[in-house]
């Protein structure tokens, strides 16, 4: 089955360096991935209780400082939750003082009085607090907290001491028939931007696949409500509406492009072309522990692997529309095809595409009300997933 | 704002709270930085946007602007820019200087 992919695998990796290496403008650094949410979509991997040794603050310091030069300007401050670590003041500090555009990405719990206020003298510039729902019981069953509650006052905290404010709320099959009311509790709390991330199934997500990928009716009724609230809001509130592209039939840019715009950083100081490019099996991911940020961005085999055209298979390789979407998404094309040289199955040129469609139409066939129950995000069931892996 | 409203030229335009502008030397270019996002300006715009501190009237930063770029052909350019940049969200306007 992955015949192409593995042909393509076995060339020598490009020479030398692509003709234009872009500028990593964006760099998401994931403080930690402690949490105290367990919400079964999330991205993280699932064996993230592997990871014991994060970043210290002066290691993040030389990365922020390494990032910069590179012309990093965006930086994505999450995790995990990021008020988990407590020197996330002096991180904020830092990389406001070199000039970035500080984004910090949280569920809200431990934003208290006190850290808000220490975080807007640090320069935050920017809060993107994540809902699960519009109502409490959803809310608190999907991320297996009582915390809706407290996400309503920590967002009237974030309005009143003065900061843009994006609400996130990763959308699927059990809250997607909500996302009028979910509009509605973005414009109550004052929010400037909604972003309805329908569930990408990577990690946490994809093990819960059966549950979460809403149907395709589903799927175009929740466009039809964005579409009228749309036309009926306007300005006042931006939504952005990310479509899980297994319905499409012309895969994403990975990224904006493998090692084109964005740097991940793991908690234990891993660089990842992506967010779930941790569980790509024969990409070997550098360390900022072993290596300057320049060096990996230019040098690494990692970085360098999807760069450009030349490791395309058929039929990306004589596709018209290959610069557009470059082949699509890398993790999807792994965990749909086992290879990830493979074109993205999502594509109705791949060969593999049909494996797409059996999983879309899995969800339409009657169904009987979910049997398998969701696995959550804890490090209890991370020890599991990790013993179970370990296992001949 | 639409082509047909009169720019309001004796106010005093400026960056909107949303939104940071600032030099970035590995793009050679001026940025404004939001939420999750950034816009590359060109030149011209970047040029613009620069003089919009809450400091100087939209009629002072064509001043400026034309004896910067010794043209007197630049007054159409710079109020249709300020249009589109203040329905984009990214300027606001106030009747009196920003302290």
């Amino acid at each position: 089955m992955a015949r192409d992919g593995d042909a393509v695998s076995a060339l020598p990796a490009a020479t030398g360096l692509p003709q234009a290496v872009g500028v990593p403008m964006w760099m998401v650094a994931e403080l930690t991935y402690r949490c105290p949410l367990h919400c079964a979509f999330c991205s993280n991997p699932v064996d993230f209780a592997k990871v014991q040794s994060e970043l210290s603050t002066e290691e993040w310091f030389r990365v922020l400082a390494e990032a910069r030069a590179l012309g990093a300007v965006q930086l994505g401050l999450t995790g995990g939750e990021p008020l988990s670590r407590p020197d996330l003041e002096q991180i904020v500090a830092e990389a406001h003082r070199l000039g970035f555009y500080t984004n910090l990405i949280t569920s809200g719990v431990g934003l208290n009085e006190t850290r808000m206020r220490a975080l807007k003298d640090a320069g935050l510039d920017h809060v993107q607090l994540s809902f699960q729902d519009s109502t409490r019981e959803l809310n608190d069953f999907l991320s297996s907290t009582r915390t809706f509650d407290l996400k309503r006052r920590v967002a009237t905290l974030i309005k009143a001491h003065g900061f843009p404010m994006v609400m996130n709320c990763v959308i699927h099959r059990l809250n997607i028939d909500h996302v009028g009311r979910i509009i509605d509790l973005a414009l109550e709390i004052g929010a400037e931007y909604l972003e309805l991330a329908n569930t990408q199934f990577y990690g946490w997500a994809d093990l819960n696949r059966a549950q979460l990928l809403p149907t395709r009716e589903q799927l175009q009724r929740s466009e039809a409500v964005v579409a009228d609230y749309r036309q009926r809001i306007g300005n006042r509130l931006r939504i952005l509406h990310v479509i899980s592209d297994l319905y499409e039939t012309r895969p994403k840019r990975c990224m904006n492009g493998w090692g084109t715009t964005f740097m991940v950083i793991a908690p234990d100081g891993l660089v990842m072309p992506c967010h779930a490019a941790r569980m790509l099996p024969g990409i070997h991911l550098p360390s900022v522990r072993d290596a300057s940020l320049a060096q990996i961005w230019l040098d690494s085999p990692a970085f360098n692997r999807f760069r450009g055209d030349a490791w395309m298979p058929e039929p990306c390789r004589s596709c018209p529309e290959k610069a557009k979407d470059l082949g699509g998404c890398r993790c999807q094309a792994f965990l749909l095809t086992g290879d990830v040289g493979a074109t993205d199955p999502v594509c109705d040129k791949s060969p593999l595409h049909s494996r797409v469609l059996d999983i879309v139409n899995g969800p339409r066939l009657p169904q009987p009300p979910v049997e398998r129950p969701l696995v959550f995000r804890t490090p209890e069931n991370s020890e599991r997933l990790l013993a179970e892996l370990a296992e001949p | 704002m639409d082509d047909s409203t009169p720019l309001p030229r004796a106010s005093y335009p400026r960056i909107a709270r949303l939104y940071r502008f600032q030099w970035e030397a590995a793009q050679n270019a001026y940025v404004l930085l939001f939420p999750e996002g950034m816009v590359q300006l060109n030149a011209a715009a970047g040029e613009i946007l620069r003089r919009c501190d809450g400091k100087q009237s939209a009629d002072a930063i064509i001043a400026d602007l034309r004896a910067a770029f010794q043209s007197d052909a630049i007054d159409a350019d710079v109020e249709a820019f300020l249009r589109s940049a203040t329905n984009d969200g990214w300027v606001e306007w106030r009747e009196t200087v920003t302290p």
